[in-house]
């Protein structure tokens, strides 16, 4: 049995094609979005200045956190529809509990902690009344919306409380506030997904759910965790963007999940599940980050930005599946 | 019935065959999969095509009905003496060739009209559009024509299977089908049900419609067949009148491969006489809601139990179920001579209980992942701390067992879906030793494995059963069962019916036992 002679597959014979397919293979997504800055660093005015590409990190900072949730709800071959609601939910609460005279801290805890609820809900739902994760958040991205309106009664609530902005639009060292929290999530959830048990299981899951069963995963569990984590991002974002913009508003957030859930693909994470990287998703964002900056140094109004967007999106993803990232 | 066989018996020679088969070969990636198989149908004829599990047949009918086609040079395929080759299973349904699954290919939110008709141009008004009366007459004259009293207008979803089966026929009646092929039909169906579908088969030969019935249950293939063939590893064996066969004979045809190549576990364990410890698996009249009737068993820590019987017996549900994955509707399962209830996976693991599923990679493997993570996935938690999975030592468990196994990969950090299946077996039953099991279950362990591996992963399980863990394992290659097993335990219709000990099993006896039926006792 021993002894037999060993058959090595990885040798492969180098030559400068395959070293720049490898490149392209490793790299993908990290090219596209350099090849990105040179090309707006030559047509964008002041597109490399430090004030401007803090501005696009503060820009991106609240969908950066949302798609942060969004990767481990995809990889799990699930969807949050709900995000972008939370967001407005999670604003309106956080300010009116503020004005209220309660401590800021507990306040903005408050804005999470309403997230964290309804990600709880839907990942319910889904893991234990095994409900299409597309139709639950389908449903809550309408109630959620509906209570912020109901709770707010239909206008912003204007925030008082300077602790509480400073998370929105307070800097320290020069640096946004917003910045600083989207890296702390990217961090932690780097570490969850590379380091920790839960993270090596919504892999597992979402690679071959049947088989993450019979292995003894608790799915159920793990699903439940996966969607109120999205959640609570969600509620963060939005007590972060309410900071921003001085109050908590019920329209707050609108699309946002789709810009999240666009930021998870082109960061190269499969819709079917099991396949991706958190790395990814910071590019992803960043990709749709940059154009929109770029294009409005450029001067190109809002609606063709939307144009260029959405064509931008199909064609990274389309060049992705090129390099034989197809969804298995 | 008796007097119409005897009619035909007389005409066969003066008959032309409808279609004949010859020399017909096929391989999917360069696995041989039928060699020289032929076969000749004539009209009004039952033809029983009979082998064991991935003798062929399927291939063989799937060649038939235009679903697959020979490879170049694979043989000919002559429709009333014209060579011809269809272009798709359209075109070999337009030319009167027409197939009834097993699994019934009906669109139940449909009328039955609709079924019977689908594939066909609905007649249509001027406009276009649909002309549903008269889409309900055509229909209503295929299912008068078979004798149904089945409405038209009726979903199929409201019907049973026996009925759905009726429209299937009915459908390919409708395309004027001289060669109809029937998978199994009777799996599914009651003996009453069997009992109106034999009368149509009877109407359909006396139409001169010749089919081709494909079915284990012997007492069924003597009942209405008029002629066999009988295919064993792709190859065409034998072919004749029933009247000249009996079911031993079919048997011994159907199973008469050479066992010298493959591993045999030697019998250093009967010796142990296992019976003075207590099992450490047992189940008492054990039913599920599915198929598995009444089964009791006992296995003792090191021996391995072989699993043997046809399609459909109803093993995988018993493993299944043991593993708690189906719901038990009654009876005990005891561990260790303790009942234990085992409501899902995580109970059976709890438990010490390890399963290697059916298909690796539908239900075994996370394919896009190393081979490591996949080999560590169900212990993460014992090199983990406060959730925090310890790669170091991760590593060094994975590694013991790819040494221990002999799994051949380039880098621990390889995607398992580059690996062979063999390898890839292997990576899920080092998994499942990870949890230091008690018993092991194994379902078809070796299916679509290369022979060499194939006699690895026997010594594999060999060696553990002599280390003292009792396995369980399915399979439906006799050879195999017959070479590791120390007893086996032959299962037919959902029950056990009998248990033989090394010396006592042939192929013969197991296929007997495999196709006594359980539904009699």
């Amino acid at each position: 049995m021993r002894g037999n002679t060993q058959t090595i597959t990885h040798s492969q014979r180098l030559n400068i094609g395959n070293v720049l397919y490898s490149l392209w293979n490793r790299l993908g997504m990290i090219m596209i979005l350099l090849l990105l800055c040179v090309v707006l660093s030559f047509t964008a005015p002041n597109f490399l200045d430090t004030a401007n590409l803090l501005n696009v990190l503060k820009q991106v900072s609240i969908i950066a956190i949302l798609a942060a949730g969004m990767t481990i709800v995809i990889l799990t071959g699930g969807i949050d529809l709900s995000v972008g609601a939370t967001v407005a939910l999670s604003g309106v609460i956080s300010v009116m509990v503020s004005s209220a005279g309660v401590n800021p801290i507990i306040a903005m805890l408050s804005g999470v902690l309403v997230g964290y609820a309804v990600g709880l809900i839907n990942g319910f739902l889904t893991a234990k009344a095994k409900l299409p994760a597309f139709i639950v958040t389908l449903g809550s991205f309408t109630y959620v919306r509906g209570l912020a309106y109901v709770i707010s009664g239909g206008y912003p609530i204007v925030l008082q409380n300077e602790t509480f902005k400073f998370i929105g639009g307070g800097s320290i060292f020069g640096i946004p506030t917003p910045i600083y929290i989207m890296s702390l999530v990217y961090v932690v959830m780097f570490f969850v997904l590379k380091y920790t048990m839960f993270g090596r299981h919504i892999y597992a899951i979402g690679g071959n759910e049947e088989a993450a069963r019979l292995t003894g995963i608790k799915v159920e569990k793990s699903l439940i965790n996966v969607y109120s984590i999205s959640g609570l991002l969600a509620g963060l974002g939005g007590v972060v963007l309410a900071g921003r913009l001085f109050s908590g508003q019920p329209t707050a957030g609108q699309m946002y999940e789709l810009d999240a859930i666009a930021a998870v693909i082109l960061g190269g994470t499969s819709l079917t599940g099991g396949k991706g990287k958190i790395i990814g998703t910071i590019i992803g964002v960043l990709i749709m980050g940059v154009i929109s900056n770029g294009l409005t140094l450029m001067d190109v109004n809002y609606y063709w930005q939307l144009v260029v967007k959405g064509g931008v999106i199909v064609a990274a993803v389309l060049l992705d599946r090129l390099r034989g990232n197809s969804p298995a | 019935m008796a007097v119409n066989e005897m009619s035909l018996k007389g005409q066969q020679s003066l008959k032309k065959p409808v279609l004949n088969m010859e020399g017909i070969g096929k391989a999917f990636s360069s696995v041989t999969v039928l060699n020289n198989v032929r076969i000749e149908l004539y009209p009004g004829e039952v033809h029983a095509l009979m082998g064991e599990n991935g003798a062929g047949k399927s291939t063989f009918m799937k060649i038939l009905a235009g679903i697959h086609t020979p490879d170049d040079n694979g043989g000919k395929i002559y429709l009333k003496g014209q060579p011809i080759l269809w272009k798709d299973p359209t075109d070999a349904r337009n030319k009167g060739i027409s197939v009834i699954h097993q699994e019934l290919n009906l669109s139940p939110n449909l009328t039955i009209s609709e079924n019977i008709l689908m594939g066909s141009t609905f007649p249509r008004n001027g406009l276009g559009m649909v002309k549903w009366d008269e889409v309900h007459e055509r229909a209503q004259e295929v299912l008068d024509s078979m004798g149904s009293n089945l409405n038209p207008r009726q979903l199929v979803s409201t019907l049973s299977v026996a009925q759905q089966q009726m429209v299937e026929i009915a459908r390919a009646l409708s395309f004027n089908a001289e060669v109809l092929i029937m998978d199994e039909p009777t799996a599914s169906l009651t003996d009453k049900e069997i009992k109106k579908l034999f009368e149509i088969i009877d109407d359909l030969k006396k139409q001169g419609v010749a089919i081709v019935y494909i079915s284990h249950r012997m007492e069924e293939i003597f009942k209405i067949s008029n002629r066999f063939t009988v295919l064993r590893d792709g190859e065409w064996i034998a072919s004749g009148p029933i009247e000249e066969t009996n079911p031993d004979h079919l048997v011994k045809l159907m199973v008469g491969r050479d066992l010298k190549d493959l591993f045999n576990r030697s019998k250093a364990f009967g010796t142990k006489n296992p019976k003075e410890v207590p099992p450490v698996l047992e189940l008492k009249n054990v039913s599920d809601n599915t198929i598995v009737k009444n089964v009791s068993l006992k296995i003792y820590p090191g021996e391995i139990v072989g699993l043997a019987g046809l399609v459909g017996a109803g093993r995988t549900e018993l493993v299944r179920a043991i593993f708690g994955l189906s719901e038990l509707k009654s009876g005990e399962i005891l561990v260790d001579g303790q009942s234990v209830r085992i409501k899902s996976s995580i109970d059976a693991i709890a438990n010490r209980i390890a399963h290697v599923p059916e298909s690796r990679k539908e239900q075994g493997l996370f394919l896009s992942m190393s081979v490591k993570e996949n080999i560590i996935m169900a212990e993460l938690k014992k090199h983990a701390k406060a959730g925090i999975v310890s790669w170091k030592q991760a590593n060094e468990s994975a590694n013991q067992y790819i040494e221990d196994l002999n799994i051949k990969i380039a880098s621990p950090e390889q995607q398992v879906s580059n690996l062979s299946g063999g390898n890839q077996q292997k990576v899920v039953i080092a998994r499942w030793l990870s949890i230091a099991p008690k018993v092991l279950l194994l379902d078809e362990p070796t299916r679509g494995v290369d022979i060499g591996a194939k006699t690895e992963i026997h010594k594999i399980v060999s060696k553990l059963a002599d280390e003292g863990l009792a396995v369980l394992m399915i399979s439906s290659e006799l050879p195999e069962v017959l070479g590791v097993s120390d007893r086996i335990l032959v299962m037919s219709e959902g029950r056990l019916t009998g248990e033989l000990s090394k010396e006592e099993a042939t192929q013969e006896t197991i296929m007997r036992l495999a196709t006594k039926g359980g539904r009699e006792k």
